[in-house]
């Protein structure tokens, strides 16, 4: 089984691999944010996320089809069985032998035991699904699992990180390391902790992933974004996660 | 074959002579015009300046901050450090956040709507250079 340390133990041992931002500067995106944006956040019943969260924890005692078994009737009641678990993804898949993220891990279930096609990336039954067993995380640390067949992937995470890209040449570590709070025009730069994912994010006026997250910014560079579901898209999740570990899990978050 | 179609497709870069920390040619071998400047330099898609600069520009909202105003740059620079400046600030100084405008060699992950297109042509850089001249204070 995958063995969960403290998020002390993972900084003392220097596993949070280059956090360039000192742990006792690290802040959420949420801190960033207008109060109005906070409030909305705050109070489940402003939310807009909540909505696909209920849609979420519908289709978790839904069977998909007549001969298919529910999450439920295998997991239980989600509040027990999923509590931490969102808290600790990407973590490593045995069957396919890489780390996954947490909708792949949703989609495994449903190709391996519920014999259903994968729900599409972005698409709200799988928004719905996420954002309902990352509830069951919210309050708690960020916590990944410290297992050494996901540092190589990680280590490539954080080379992406720091890697120049697209016609602007910008690195994800230029704008989030090392100008978080300075405005890039009207909007302040958070520094990248995927702290509340899935998101609402009221430009898109809809709920996304971390992964379309990464793209945009991929974009706002003018680089290629990477396909959803590509391991790099992964790893640098896997980063991400690494680089906040200890910091707490907000999801459904809001965001401008 | 795809290689070979980018490159045909490829528009070269005009060449440059840097000397010391200054482009002292225009790049069109003529002067630019700053209003049309201006307009490159306000328009958040295609100048990107006020992403991270300040100036001059009462009616621009949301202008960023990583960078010094742009107020005043034509009296602190000549015009070929003006050039040099936009078209590869790297250049000046290596870690700068500011991107080269004129540059196509180097970079990574291009998306396929910018390849091998620099960021601004060589006649908009110098439509860039006349405007930021009339900056005096
Ligand atoms: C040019 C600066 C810039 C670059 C480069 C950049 N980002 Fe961002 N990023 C932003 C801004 C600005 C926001 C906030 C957007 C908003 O609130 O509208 C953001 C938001 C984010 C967030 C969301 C944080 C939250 O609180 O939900 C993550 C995660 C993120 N970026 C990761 C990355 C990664 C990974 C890369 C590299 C692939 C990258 N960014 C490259 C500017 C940048
Ligand atoms: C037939 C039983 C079964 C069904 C139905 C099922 N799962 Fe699973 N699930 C498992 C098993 C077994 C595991 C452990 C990993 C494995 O062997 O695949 C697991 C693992 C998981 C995990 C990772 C837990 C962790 O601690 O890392 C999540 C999340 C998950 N399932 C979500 C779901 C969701 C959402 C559904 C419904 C769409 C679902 N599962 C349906 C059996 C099931
Ligand atoms: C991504 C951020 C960014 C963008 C976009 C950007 N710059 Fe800059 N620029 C900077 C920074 C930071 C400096 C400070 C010098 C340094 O970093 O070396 C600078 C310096 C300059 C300077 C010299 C500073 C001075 O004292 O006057 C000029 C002139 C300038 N920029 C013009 C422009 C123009 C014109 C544009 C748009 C065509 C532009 N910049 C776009 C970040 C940016």
């Amino acid at each position: 089984m995958i063995r969960l340390v403290l998020p002390a133990a993972l900084l003392a041992t220097g596993f949070a691999l280059a956090a360039d931002i000192p742990a006792n500067e690290r802040r959420s995106g949420f801190d960033f944010m207008s109060s109005s944006t906070q409030q909305m956040q705050r109070d489940d019943t402003l939310n807009p996320a909540m909505l696909w969260v209920a849609e979420g924890e519908a289709q978790w005692s839904e069977a998909p089809a007549a001969a298919a078994k529910s999450c439920a009737s295998c997991h239980g009641d989600a509040v027990g069985s999923m509590r931490g678990v969102a808290a600790r993804y990407p973590a490593f898949d045995e069957r396919r032998q890489k780390p996954v993220d947490l909708q792949q891990r949703i989609n495994l279930c449903r190709e391996t035991h519920q014999q259903q096609p994968a729900l599409a990336a972005e698409s709200r039954p799988l928004l719905g699904l996420a954002a309902y067993i990352g509830l069951q995380s919210r309050g708690l640390p960020v916590s990944p699992p410290q297992d050494a067949r996901l540092q190589p992937a990680r280590s490539r995470g954080a080379a992406l990180f720091n890697t120049a890209m697209g016609q602007l040449n910008f690195s994800c570590a230029q704008c989030h390391n090392d100008n978080w709070g300075h405005r890039l025009a009207g909007s302040p730069i958070p520094q990248a902790h995927p702290t509340g994912y899935p998101i609402y994010r009221l430009e898109w006026q809809g709920m996304g992933s971390l992964q379309r997250r990464l793209r945009n910014c991929m974009t706002g560079v003018r680089a290629e974004p990477l396909p959803y579901g590509a391991d790099e898209l992964v790893e640098l999740e896997l980063y991400l996660n690494s680089r906040a570990a200890g910091m707490t899990v907000e999801t459904p978050a809001v965001r401008p | 074959m795809a290689a070979l179609l980018s490159s045909a497709t490829a528009q070269p870069l005009v060449k440059y002579v840097v000397t010391g920390d200054a482009i002292p040619d225009s790049l069109t071998g003529s002067p630019g015009d700053a209003a049309r400047g201006r307009a490159i330099v306000t328009n958040r898609q295609k100048g990107l300046c006020l992403l991270c600069h300040t100036g001059p520009f009462a009616e621009e909202r949301f202008q960023g901050d990583l960078a010094p105003s742009l107020a005043g740059a034509g009296s602190r620079w000549t015009e070929g450090q003006l050039r040099l400046r936009i078209v590869d600030s790297r250049r000046v100084t290596p870690s700068t956040i500011m991107p080269s405008y004129y540059r196509i060699d180097g970079l990574t992950r291009v998306g396929a709507a910018w390849r091998d297109r620099p960021v601004l042509s060589a006649a908009e850089i110098e439509d860039v250079v006349a405007f930021l001249k009339t900056l005096r204070e």
